[in-house]
């Protein structure tokens, strides 16, 4: 007999091993009658400890450690962790450094959206178990996000040397910079990724998204004058207003047993990172053509659907090639491929917008530079609470729902995040406890 | 062709970055020819499809790091018909074998208010010291050109061809001009095992060592070319314990230093 069919009785939801998702974890919901008693979001992807193994590093080291972190997202720890200690150090990276190190992350922003969007999410809303199987029935779609996905990694492979673990980004900016005309080679293909990208725009908006709007508290970033990737202000729409620096007097870091990830609130609250939040923080900032196309394909100024997460990351992909070819169009080469650097004594903190969501790092480091602490609060760290409450508001609004059905969109629902459990679990410091 | 056995193909995960296992999807213009050519029966980061074992090739990322994970390779083992460890951490403990050099329960209790909660092994280990592996692709991360050639290599019942020489031979073919030699930059190149395509010179810094030690590295003649350059012991020491902290001769090398 159909569990839906007696209420009264306790029935749990449990996934062993997440599929479509980069790390390990499970997922564990029981409900009693018509509530919902118990929801978990398991980490138990090992810890790896790299805040205190950072101690005792040269600061020149920094950026390449922490890009080891997360194969999906290694420029966004690079950057987090360069502007982290250029803070400290006093050093403004500007000019064409800076739309370089822009546009390397508009390559990532690529390349992991769309790793995202056709090969972790997509597979769901089609009903199938993944995006090979998938490319059985529509070859060309697949063959053409591979197209897209490739031009990402591209863009990375030219900045950064290589795409998982780029080798060229320094403190004070990069070894080598680029030739104009190296840029430039990868124009055409740009060109061809961004027809890709508004193709997909118009394709995931199409697809059916069940009805949830939840009332979340958005935090980004608010970069002065554009998008946010790279840097700017922690803001949200509850009227958070703050520079980087102030990130641990407002968001604070909890140790629950169930997970090897820490939970992050913002004032005890929980709240949501990511694309979501991006794009709501900062619709305005959307260049025209991108607003009336988010208009056209129902999105609107406003989105609080999580499922359409997926639309947002097409529209933020579109965004990125569109953004990389502006860049590449006014880049002229830059003197010195970096400022130089002088060590001292000091404290830096740093933030950038990860495709998942804001990466915050801190250094402390002594006169010869090398780091005395390390603090890096990962995008899933602060989305997971708010992970927990999307399923109990998700599961209590679908109680009728067969149990095979409800169990794939409680999957579906943690795979709007994106989450990525290998950052969250590197192993945070811990700042406060909540005794239960 | 009907009835005959396509190889079964699985991915597994343990302390890691995932980025090795991401190689195999950002193998973009061979991905579905691969897909064609095995049935993926296990491979989480991309699919929820799950079949039972046991499989011909298991491809292992990350490294060993808990009791649970001890025991979960075993298993995996006695599941595979060949075993390849593929990356860094699978191959030598991956980065977070610098825990190796330090008290992990007490660094647990000065970084965790709760350390009931965690469980982990003293040692990050590579998958080799748990269970016999018939093959190992270094790098952090494996280079996906290698990655496919290994996975074909295996389809076909042949040795992969992965050469064991060092960077500096990469460098050569690749036209680039020794770093260390022309501009004094200290790099690990002669004693680092090839297979990135000596990136690191050609972006004019020196290799940092990520796939590795080559095959009979001399270590000690070139931290006495380090210490040449002005590198000083507990820099060197670094130098050698970053991502194959735990591969033999790097970890000899930087026992000397410091």
């Amino acid at each position: 007999m159909d569990d839906s069919a007696k209420p009264r009785h306790t029935r749990t939801i449990r996934v062993g091993n997440l599929a479509r998702v980069e790390g390990e974890g499970a997922l564990y919901v029981r409900v009693k009658g018509n509530q919902v008693e118990e929801v978990r979001l398991d980490i138990f992807e090992p810890p790896r400890f790299f805040e205190a193994f950072l101690r005792g590093r040269n600061f020149a080291e920094v950026p390449d450690i922490t890009a080891r972190i997360c194969g999906i997202c290694p420029v966004a720890y690079q950057m987090s962790s360069c502007q982290a200690l250029e803070a400290a150090l006093g050093l403004e990276v500007g000019g064409q450094l800076k739309a370089l190190r822009r546009l390397l992350y508009c390559g990532e922003w690529i390349e992991s959206h769309t790793l995202h969007i056709y090969f972790l999410h997509l597979p769901d809303f089609l009903g199938y178990p993944d995006a090979v199987r998938l490319a059985q029935d529509q070859p060309e779609r697949i063959k053409r996000a591979l197209q897209l996905k490739k031009t990402g990694n591209e863009l990375m492979t030219l900045l950064g040397g290589r795409e998982i673990h780029p080798i060229n980004v320094k403190v004070g900016g990069f070894y080598r910079v680029p030739r104009k005309a190296e840029l430039l080679a990868v124009r055409d293909k740009l060109e061809q990724a961004r027809e890709i990208a508004l193709e997909t725009v118009r394709f995931v908006a199409g697809l059916n998204f069940p009805d949830l709007k939840p009332d979340y508290t958005f935090v980004s970033l608010r970069e002065e004058g554009a998008y946010p990737i790279l840097q700017g202000r922690i803001v949200s729409n509850r009227g958070l207003d703050i520079p980087v620096s102030a990130f641990e007097q407002h968001f604070q870091e909890e140790h629950v047993p169930h997970s090897n990830a820490l939970h992050a609130t913002l004032s005890g609250q929980p709240y949501l990172v990511g694309p979501l939040a991006r794009y709501n923080l900062n619709y305005d900032l959307l260049p025209a053509p991108l607003q009336s196309l988010a208009k056209e394909v129902g999105l609107g100024p406003v989105c609080r659907n999580p499922f359409q997460s997926i639309v947002v990351r097409a529209l933020e992909t579109l965004y990125a090639c569109e953004e990389a070819l502006r860049l590449m169009g006014e880049y002229e080469e830059p003197d010195a491929p970096s400022l130089p650097v002088v060590p001292k004594a000091a404290t830096g903190a740093g933030c950038s917008e990860a495709p998942r969501g804001i990466l915050y790092h801190r250094y402390q480091m002594d006169q010869q530079g090398l780091i005395t602490e390390a603090k890096i609060v990962p995008p899933t760290s602060q989305n997971q609470k708010m992970i927990e409450e999307d399923l109990r508001q998700f599961v209590a609004a679908h109680l009728e729902l067969p149990k095979p059905e409800l169990t794939l969109r409680c999957e579906q629902t943690i795979r709007n995040y994106d989450p990525c459990i290998s950052c969250a679990t590197h192993f945070l410091r811990l700042e406060m406890e909540h005794e239960t | 062709m009907p009835g005959k056995h396509k190889p079964t193909l699985a991915v597994w995960k343990f302390a890691s970055c995932d980025g090795c296992q991401l190689s195999l999807l950002d193998c973009e213009d061979e991905l579905l020819a691969v897909a064609g050519a095995v049935t993926i029966a296990h491979f989480l980061e991309a699919s929820s499809a799950v079949l039972p074992g046991p499989y011909d090739l298991s491809l292992v990322e990350g490294s060993i790091t808990t009791p649970h994970d001890a025991e979960r390779i075993q298993a995996i083992r006695k599941n595979s018909r060949f075993l390849v460890a593929i990356g860094a951490c699978a191959t030598a403990g991956g980065i977070q074998a610098l825990r190796n050099f330090a008290d992990v329960e007490a660094f647990t209790r000065v970084v965790y208010a709760r350390p009931e909660y965690i469980q982990t092994l003293q040692h990050s280990s590579a998958i080799s010291e748990h269970v016999k592996v018939d093959f190992e692709l270094r790098g952090c991360p494996v280079n996906k050109a290698q990655l496919l050639e290994v996975i074909s290599a295996f389809l076909h019942k042949r040795k992969p061809n992965i050469p064991p020489h060092s960077v500096c031979l990469e460098c050569k073919a690749r036209g680039t001009v020794c770093v260390m030699v022309a501009q004094g930059i200290p790099c690990l190149g002669p004693v680092t095992q090839a297979g990135c395509g000596a990136i690191c010179p050609a972006y004019q810094r020196g290799c940092y060592g990520c796939f590795g030690p080559q095959e009979n590295p001399n270590t000690v003649a070139l931290s006495a070319w380090w210490t040449h350059l002005g590198v000083d012991e507990t820099a060197q020491q670094r130098a050698f314990r970053t991502y194959n902290a735990g591969a033999q001769a790097f970890s000899k090398e930087a026992a000397r230093h410091g």
